[in-house]
Formats: C-alpha cells, sequence, structure tokens
C-alpha cells in the first residue's frame, strides 16, 4: 500500500488537477490528488484545514475528523458563566468547511495510527489514507493525581468546564442553583495549562454574576501555581477594585484530593468546604497526539519543528495547537493555535511539492480577557522563529499588555471572535 | 523514488501554474494571515475592526510605521507592529493593497 498504487494514484490525481487549472478548478471538483488528513476541528485543525485548501487552489485533497457535531469557541465561553452570552452564541457548525471550501468533514474518532502504512484508524473502523497528517485534538484531562474525582460520577458532578460546550453550561446552572452565600472555589493546575488567563478570567466572570445577583457569595481561587500566571496587575487590579471582596486568591495552593460527599477540598495545610466546586486538572496532549511515541515531553505534550509543525518523532505527521509543547512564552491559546495551522499548511503544501519550506515562519498572539461584561485587557506577543537556537523566540520589544480594562477592546474582542471564527470556519 | 519524485513535480507545476507561493510570497502570505485572525481572511474583516483588503500601499506603510513610533495611538497596535521589520511592512503593504474588497 505505501507506495507503488498510492504513489500513481497520486501522479494521476496531480496530472488531472493540472489539466484542470484552465478550466477553473472548483471546489466541487474531486480529482484525487495529495490527501491530508486532519483530527480535530479546533482553532488549529479547522484552520488548517481551510488553508490547505485555500492555499492549494483547492488542489489538495483534505479530510478533516471531528467527534463533535459543532465546533464551540473556548474564547468567550466564561461570559455564559458570567450569564451575558448563551453558549449557542459560541456554536458554529461544519457546514462552511465542507460547502465553501470543499473540506470532507467526518463526524468521528480517530483511534489509532499506522505510520509505516499511511493510515488513520477511526472508531468506526474505517481507515483513511493519508500522504500528511495533522493531530490537533486539544488536551486531555489528568484525574490520576486526585483520587476523588478519578472516576466519572465525581467528574460529572465536579466539572472542569475548561472544554466549552455541555460542561459550561452545566458549570452555569450549578452557579444559578447555589444558594447566595455560597462559595465558589476553583482549582487552577500547575502550568502549562490550555489557556494562561482562562481561570483568571473565569474568576471575574463568577464574581461578577455574584455581584449582580448573590452577593453574598464568593469566589476562592486555589492556584497551585506560586503566582497569578497571566495578566496579573490587570487581574489584581479588579479582584482589589470592583470585586474587592468577592474573590479570595491563594497561590501554591495543589489540590491533594476531593471529597465529593462532604464536598471538602483537601490542600496541604488545610481542608476547605464548597458549594460549587470548579476543577481545572492537569492536562497532556490528546490520546492520539500520545500515540506511537509523539508525546516527546515529559510524555505529555508534543515536541515539534515550528517551521513545519512536524513531529520531532514521527515524519509526515503534523501536530498543532494544545497538544505541542509551545516554544518559551507561547501560550496554549486558540489564536496561536491558528497560527500554528497556518504554518503548517503552507509548510505542507511545499512539502507536498518537493519545494523549500519557509525558514522564518513569523506568528502572533492575541488574547483578550473579559474582567466583567463590558471592558476587556489583552495580551499580545509576536514569535519568529530562530534558525540558531531551532525555536520560536519572542520579538524583543514587541507584543505587551493593556493599561487597563477598556470598553474599546471589549468591542474588538467580539471582532476578534466574528473574523477568527470566519477564518477557520468559512 | 523516481514515482515520488514526479509526483512532486506535477504538484509544483500545478501549484506554480496557479499563481501559488515562491518562497517570497510564501513568507509574505504568511505574515499576512497572521493579520487574519483579527482583520479577517486576505483582511476582509466581517465587521467592528478595520479591513486591510484594498488599503492603500502607501497609507498602510505609513500607519505601521505610525503604530511602531507611538505616534499613532492604539490599544494593540502598537505591539504587534514593532514584531515586523520594515521591509516585512513594505510586503504586507503591497500585498493587501492588491486584494479587492
Amino acid at each position: 500500500m505505501t507506495s507503488p498504487s498510492r504513489r500513481s494514484l497520486l501522479l494521476a490525481g496531480a496530472g488531472v488537477a493540472a489539466g484542470s487549472i484552465a478550466g477553473c478548478a472548483g471546489i466541487t471538483s474531486r480529482a484525487p490528488g495529495a490527501r491530508v488528513v486532519v483530527i480535530g476541528g479546533g482553532y488549529g485543525g479547522a484552520t488548517c484545514a481551510r488553508y490547505l485548501r485555500m492555499w492549494s487552489d483547492n488542489r489538495i485533497d483534505v479530510t478533516l475528523v471531528e467527534r463533535d457535531e459543532s465546533f464551540v469557541s473556548c474564547p468567550l465561553s466564561n461570559l455564559v458563566l458570567g450569564g451575558s452570552k448563551e453558549i449557542a452564541e459560541l456554536t458554529i457548525g461544519y457546514a462552511g468547511l465542507s460547502g465553501k471550501h470543499g473540506v470532507k468533514v467526518i463526524r468521528g474518532e480517530a483511534i489509532a495510527i499506522d505510520p509505516s502504512m499511511r493510515e488513520v484508524r477511526l472508531r468506526s473502523g474505517a481507515r483513511l489514507g493519508y500522504d500528511r497528517l495533522v493531530i490537533a485534538p486539544g488536551v486531555d484531562m489528568m484525574y490520576d493525581s486526585i483520587p476523588g474525582l478519578n472516576n466519572e460520577a465525581a467528574q460529572r458532578r465536579v466539572l472542569h468546564a475548561w472544554k466549552a460546550g455541555e460542561q459550561t453550561v452545566m458549570l452555569r446552572r450549578q452557579l444559578e442553583e447555589m444558594p447566595d452565600g455560597g462559595i465558589f472555589v476553583m482549582h487552577i493546575p500547575k502550568a502549562p495549562y490550555r489557556c494562561p488567563p482562562g481561570p483568571y478570567e473565569r474568576a471575574c466572570q463568577v464574581a461578577l454574576y455574584f455581584r449582580n445577583r448573590k452577593p453574598r457569595s464568593k469566589v476562592l481561587i486555589l492556584d497551585a501555581n506560586e503566582d497569578v500566571q497571566s495578566k496579573k496587575a490587570l487581574f489584581m487590579a479588579a479582584w482589589n477594585g470592583p470585586y474587592k471582596g468577592l474573590i479570595e486568591y491563594k497561590p501554591n495552593s495543589t489540590l491533594l484530593d476531593v471529597d465529593v460527599a462532604a464536598s471538602t477540598v483537601k490542600l496541604e495545610f488545610e481542608d476547605v468546604k464548597y458549594s460549587v466546586l470548579n476543577v481545572i486538572p492537569p492536562q497532556r496532549a490528546g490520546t492520539i497526539a500520545r500515540e506511537i511515541g509523539m508525546a516527546n515531553a515529559n510524555s505529555k505534550f508534543c515536541q515539534v519543528d515550528f517551521r513545519t509543525f512536524e513531529s520531532t518523532v514521527q515524519p509526515y505527521i503534523h501536530v498543532l495547537g494544545d497538544a505541542i509543547q509551545p516554544a518559551p512564552a507561547m501560550p496554549k491559546s486558540g489564536h496561536m493555535a491558528n497560527q500554528h495551522g497556518k504554518v503548517a499548511a503552507g509548510a505542507i503544501i511545499a512539502m507536498l511539492a518537493d519545494q523549500p519550506v519557509l525558514q522564518a515562519p513569523v506568528i502572533a498572539n492575541t488574547c483578550y480577557s473579559f474582567i466583567d461584561d463590558k471592558t476587556v485587557v489583552h495580551v499580545s506577543s509576536v514569535h519568529r522563529y530562530n534558525a540558531e537556537h531551532k525555536t520560536m523566540e519572542a520579538v524583543p520589544g514587541s507584543g505587551g499588555l493593556s493599561p487597563a480594562p477598556s470598553e474599546v477592546e471589549a468591542q474588538y474582542a467580539f471582532a476578534w471572535a466574528r473574523n477568527m471564527w470566519t477564518d477557520m470556519l468559512g | 523514488m523516481a514515482n515520488r519524485h514526479r509526483m512532486g513535480l506535477y504538484f509544483a507545476m500545478s501549484i506554480a501554474a496557479s499563481g501559488a507561493a515562491s518562497a517570497q510570497d510564501g513568507q509574505t502570505r504568511l505574515l499576512a494571515a497572521n493579520c487574519s485572525n483579527c482583520h479577517g481572511t486576505d483582511g476582509r474583516s466581517q465587521s467592528g475592526m478595520p479591513m486591510l483588503a484594498g488599503l492603500d500601499r502607501a497609507y498602510f506603510v505609513a500607519q505601521m510605521q505610525d503604530f511602531k513610533s507611538g505616534k499613532r495611538p492604539a490599544t494593540i497596535m502598537h505591539q504587534l507592529a514593532k514584531g515586523y521589520t520594515d521591509a516585512e511592512v513594505e510586503a504586507l503593504a503591497t500585498h493587501f493593497s492588491s486584494i479587492k474588497r
């Protein structure tokens, strides 16, 4: 299978594609060209799928495998907890990718990769051959260090809500059902975790809801880290300002265990009772990205060549988004994942054509956090590949933070979301 | 290997014929795609963020230089503009000015 049959198929396909240029190859053309399979339709995978089609003038055959019916955005999802957004407003189907861009979208789950055959196997039993494979599964939650949560029943009561969707809505419901005077306890794992400022934004959004509806209630942040991981001064100003008395922050607070029956979390030096508990557990790359030795950073995340996002272990396989071991100062964010997808798409198109890849890619990050329902702060950065150090490095003098929360940045944050979602999903 | 190489050639021909991506063009295409997260694919913003598509070349360069120097106040562009060289700004200006709105 590796070769003669598929190569001649590719050869034939490429020939057909080349012949069809004059007739303006439409997106409905189904000439069998080079085949790329993308696993995961989030910020990284969907972007990569779309840009593979767009930048190859639809000549590459792209199949996207996604477990869920629709994309639900993690960015903005804390607003569902605060009460200013509904989850439906953050939910978008994949019809644009298939209808406008000719990506074949398969709803299913990839469960195994055969690198020698260059095949992906789905839970349904289907097998998909590829010339290049893109894996963007996001993160898996790790409960093995929290015995009391290491079972499904406990995980249904103590939510992470760190993948937007059903859990976000369930956590909002728990907050609504909580009597006034209760305490919302949130645990933040040691970095690296998905979305460094996300938990602190969540604390603000829950405090906003309490201030409006349950003013005798409190937010307690138990952070396993020694300090606030992102936008520290901006968040602290909110906690000591508009949310004073509503939010308590405890650093160096690693969760040892949870007693769900007694509604108690166990820390090293104390036990804490909660009314609603939200544990964001430690994370690692999604299961499929940890197959065949790819999770070569602490057995958790995947090291990649930042010029191509190809695995440093498995040739022909590219890993994107939160599943990678990022370069220093590169956060695990949706915006970054979108940028990974574009670098990878360009590189894959070049590699399939036996052309050189870009030697100094540049990518940027912008991350907005909502302090309440009207004001927003950001952190930004620009990252450039350093050939000597073989990694992405923040460009000196670039990037930075908002000076203070502002309403104009809230408008930009919503515009970011509209443009981003269109950029990735068509 | 020979087959593989020929496949590459055919693919390369089809890519070249479609007008896509020399190394320089590829780099500019990627830089421009950095902008599209906020400003829309190909600089065609949906709403709420300035369009980059079709902007006058000289205007684009001047704005980016003013962001870099701090002459034009901004919430975020003064920070992002400093991540790109003058040559990259020129290339981006040419790129976006050639895109129809």
